[in-house]
Parts: C-alpha cells; sequence; structure tokens
C-alpha cells in the first residue's frame, strides 16, 4: 500500500469503526434520540437544514479565523515584548496567567453588555481572548531560552538586533509557535461557540445548536457537534499543513 | 612586525547582584600572523571571556585590545567564531549553514561565488556531500567540521575558537586535530583556540599560554613552534613529554596546589 494511501485509509476506517460502535451503543442501551442521537439520526438532519449547515458553518468559520488571527498578531507581539524582555516578562506573566484563568464563558456576558449588538466584533473577540495565551507563553519562551552562542556568532560579524531576529530567534520558535497554534485553533472554535449560544443574534452553528435545543430536535443538537468537530479538524489540519512548510525541519525523519 | 592579535593588561570584571566579580586581571597576549595560540587555565578562569574580548562583543574594563594594530571597539566582520556547541540552524541545510556569514558580512561573496567558496571549504574538512543534508542527520564531529566552515567562510583574520572539540571522543577529536593543520595550511588564518586538553594546546598552538585562577593574568608563555607540520605520533616524543610535564605544572600552580614559589 502506498504511504499516501494509507495516510487516508487509515483515519477513514477508524471513523467508520467509531461510527458504528456508536450506532451499536445506542441500538443496544435503546436509548430514544433525545438521550442520544445515533448517527443514523444525524444524516436527516443534514439533509433538512443543509442550507443552514452552510450558511452558519461559514459563519462561524470565518469568525473564528478573525480571532485567530488576532490572536497570532496579539500573541507573537506579546511573547516577543516578554522573549526580550526580562522586566516585561516579570511584569506581564501574572497579569496573562490571571486573564487566563477567568473562565471565559463568564466573560462572555460582560462582553455582550459592553458591545450591545456588535454580535461578529464580540464573537471575534471572545474567540481572540481564549486563544491568544498559547501564542504569547510559547513565542515569549522560545525567544528568551535562545541560546547565547546563537546570537554571539551573528554578533560577532556585526549583525544588527534586527537581522539576529529574521534569520535565528524567528526561525528557531516556530515550532513552538505551532505547537501552540495547534492548541489555539480549536480554543477559537470554543470562543466562536460561546459567544454564538449565550447571543441572541442567530448567527453561527452556535445558535443552530441553541434552536436545535429549543426546539427539542436533539438529532440537529448532535448534528451541530459533529458539524463543529469537522470545522476543527479542517482548520487543525490547515495548521499542519502550514507547519510542514514553515517548519517541517523541526520533524524528526523516519527511521 | 606587529602583532595582529595584542592584549595589554586587560582586566574586566562582570556585574553581579553581588556587586562586580572580576575575571580578567592583568591579561597580556600577543599573537603574531599566522600564529596559532592556545589558551590553557582552570576552570572558570575566564577564558571564555577572553574570546569575546578579542571579538568585539565585550569591551575591557581597563586595558586594551588590539587587532591588526587597531583599538578593538565592537564587533567587526574580520572574525570567525566556533564554539564547543556548534550551533548550527537546524532550518537550513549544511549549505546554507556554512554561507550564513556571506550573508551579514558586507561586500562579502555573494550568489554563485559564494556557493563555491562554501563547498571548497566543506569539501576541504572532509563533508564533500552533505551539503544538502540537515545538522540533525550529522555526527558530532561532522557539526564541528560545518561549525568550522562557518567561521573560515568569510575569510576572517582572526579565528577564535572556544572549545570546539571539547564535546567529542577522543578519536573523532583527533581527526578534527589534524582537520586543523590541514584546513591552516591551505586557509591560513590567525588563530586563538580555548581548550582544556593540554596535548590539544600542544598539538595545534605554537604558542601556549596558560592563565592563572580566577581573576586571571598571564601566568606562563610556552614557545611550541615547531620546524614541520606535527603528526600525532609527534605528542609521544620525550620533548612533547617534557613540554606537557611543564604545562602540567603551571596549570597546578594556576589551580593554588602548589604555591608560586615553587617554580624557578
Amino acid at each position: 500500500m502506498s504511504p499516501t494511501l494509507r495516510k487516508i485509509l487509515v483515519p477513514t476506517i477508524a471513523v467508520i469503526i467509531f461510527l458504528i460502535l456508536w450506532e451499536a451503543l445506542v441500538w443496544a442501551m435503546g436509548w430514544p434520540n433525545y438521550k442520544m442521537a445515533s448517527p443514523s439520526d444525524l444524516m436527516p438532519a443534514y439533509s433538512r437544514y443543509w442550507e443552514l449547515f452552510l450558511v452558519m458553518g461559514w459563519q462561524t468559520l470565518w469568525r473564528t479565523i478573525l480571532g485567530l488571527l488576532l490572536a497570532i498578531a496579539v500573541g507573537i507581539a506579546l511573547g516577543m515584548v516578554m522573549g526580550f524582555s526580562r522586566t516585561m516578562r516579570d511584569a506581564l506573566y501574572p497579569l496573562l496567567v490571571g486573564f487566563n484563568a477567568i473562565p471565559k464563558a463568564t466573560v462572555v456576558p460582560i462582553v455582550a453588555l459592553m458591545f450591545v449588538g456588535a454580535h461578529d466584533f464580540n464573537t471575534v473577540l471572545i474567540a481572540f481572548m481564549i486563544s491568544f495565551f498559547p501564542i504569547a507563553v510559547s513565542v515569549s519562551i522560545g525567544l528568551s531560552t535562545l541560546e547565547p552562542e546563537y546570537r554571539d556568532i551573528l554578533r560577532a560579524l556585526g549583525a544588527s538586533q534586527t537581522t539576529i531576529f529574521w534569520k535565528i530567534a524567528l526561525p528557531k520558535t516556530l515550532p513552538e509557535f505551532f505547537g501552540a497554534l495547534k492548541v489555539s485553533v480549536t480554543l477559537a472554535f470554543i470562543g466562536t461557540n460561546l459567544m454564538e449560544i449565550v447571543s441572541p443574534h442567530g448567527r453561527g452553528l452556535g445558535a443552530l445548536f441553541d434552536s436545535g435545543k429549543t426546539n427539542s430536535d436533539y438529532p440537529l443538537m448532535f448534528a451541530v457537534l459533529i458539524a463543529l468537530a469537522v470545522l476543527g479538524i479542517f482548520l487543525y489540519y490547515i495548521v499542519v499543513a502550514l507547519e510542514r512548510v514553515f517548519a517541517g525541519w523541526a520533524e524528526r525523519q523516519a527511521a | 612586525m606587529a602583532p595582529l592579535i595584542e592584549l595589554n593588561h586587560v582586566r574586566h570584571a562582570y556585574a553581579t547582584a553581588s556587586g562586580p566579580v572580576p575575571v580578567l586581571d592583568g591579561l597580556d597576549l600577543s599573537v603574531n600572523e599566522g600564529g596559532f595560540c592556545a589558551v590553557v587555565g582552570p576552570s572558570g578562569c575566564g577564558k571564555s571571556t577572553l574570546t569575546r574580548l578579542i571579538a568585539g562583543l565585550l569591551i575591557p574594563d581597563a586595558g586594551e585590545v588590539f587587532l591588526h594594530g587597531d583599538r578593538v571597539r565592537g564587533p567587526r566582520s574580520t572574525v570567525g567564531m566556533a564554539f564547543q556547541n556548534p550551533v548550527l540552524l537546524e532550518w537550513r541545510t549544511i549549505l546554507q549553514n556554512v554561507l550564513l556569514p556571506l550573508e551579514i558580512v558586507p561586500g562579502a561573496l555573494k550568489g554563485a561565488a559564494a556557493i563555491d567558496r562554501a563547498r571548497s571549504l566543506l569539501s576541504l574538512v572532509g563533508l564533500e556531500g552533505f551539503e544538502d543534508k540537515r545538522p540533525s542527520e550529522l555526527s558530532g564531529g561532522m557539526r564541528q567540521r560545518a561549525s568550522l566552515c562557518r567561521a573560515l567562510v568569510h575569510q576572517p583574520e582572526v579565528l577564535i575558537l572556544d572549545e570546539p572539540f571539547g564535546a567529542l571522543d577522543a578519536f573523532t577529536r583527533e581527526d578534527l586535530w589534524q582537520t586543523m593543520h590541514e584546513v591552516k595550511e591551505k586557509e591560513p588564518f590567525t588563530g586563538i583556540l580555548i581548550t582544556h586538553d593540554l596535548r590539544e594546546s600542544l598539538f595545534l598552538g605554537d604558542q601556549v599560554v596558560v592563565l592563572s585562577g580566577r581573576p586571571a593574568h598571564t601566568q606562563f608563555v610556552l614557545d611550541n613552534t615547531r620546524s614541520h607540520r606535527p603528526t600525532l605520533d609527534d605528542l609521544y616524543t620525550p620533548e612533547a613529554a617534557e613540554r606537557l610535564a611543564i604545562l602540567r605544572h603551571q596549570i597546578e600552580i594556576a589551580q593554588g596546589r602548589i604555591p608560586q614559589e615553587a617554580t624557578t
């Protein structure tokens, strides 16, 4: 079997086995679909609401991506400040840790009240707030743990700080950055959905989930969960592909 | 002829929370063009500080450092450095690693000429065929060879080696000692080598400087000029044993194990 085929086939088979086990469990326990929907309940939900899934799914996706891009920009900036300056690291760390420790579900109503009506903005904001922390921490650690010899090699040749950053510090930090980004991708989805479920604007997959709840359409609620999982996998693998392009060198060669 | 590297009564201290800690005090050193000076001394005596002073990464508190008669006031691109840790950039191939200084140094070779230069250096140290490998695919000794090429690619006047062979096994180290002599014949440079290994200092240095314990001054200078390029066998002659004994004795004084009066 070719390695590419294997790479696609193995996960696909795993998903199919998972669906079969799920179906079998619901059938064996005799659960009604309001207790636990089975995969066979999902198809009718998708075929009935496929237009809604496309529209809402797109809304969730773009707001998550925007929040994530914001988190990358702010996370890298904060990480650089903390990575290069000890004072700033000492000053900012407790603040950041404290901010990160606050459950974002409690921030949602505050943000919703603060910017009433600005639903898109609020959603992006929560997605950003929940996901920038790992990026900031990883970049700051990557930069602050740069061995002094790396700097000396270039400094001895008269290179400027900017050159040292672009030639050495930045590329050296990329593996840590992508590791953090993989965590942040899924976090950003959680943030987007928190806002969508709570906010009464009826947009995004979170709102679709909420409407399933109000209408007691349980298969729809499960269908939304699966759709979210699919979107999450989609974004995650985009990050993996980017990682391969920009930090592929850090991957261990298979023996 | 004025020496290419000259240090006069250099004094330097590091600022710490509990006040300045002097590392060098009254250090004199002089290396002629084309010379290779090995510096030995007890652990923590400030040998690495010495390399940073010559490279212009540190400015001494007192005393002067001259390169080519010019006072060193900051980094200059006529210096090449290699450390115990080869610090190759993992995201670059070996060839790209060697090319790094040429990207920084103004007026250095560019394009095809730069690549030719890097390739010829790599083949000189026996790394032909490894140009497109990543550092992680090479052994410790090979990485150190690549690091040496990087230090030499911009044809520096001064090559500063800070224990470059310290982390290698004994046989690889001896291989690299011989490579150093081969490289020096084809790519003349003025070198300063920091080492803990007395045999290494005798094999590579035409002058061996013994530093005292902290704060370090120049305690002893051994003239180790030779008429021919040494072979490994030369390390086991009675003459070499005698020089080794002298160095050993000086190190013991530097370590404070025997009093200074014990010398002549």
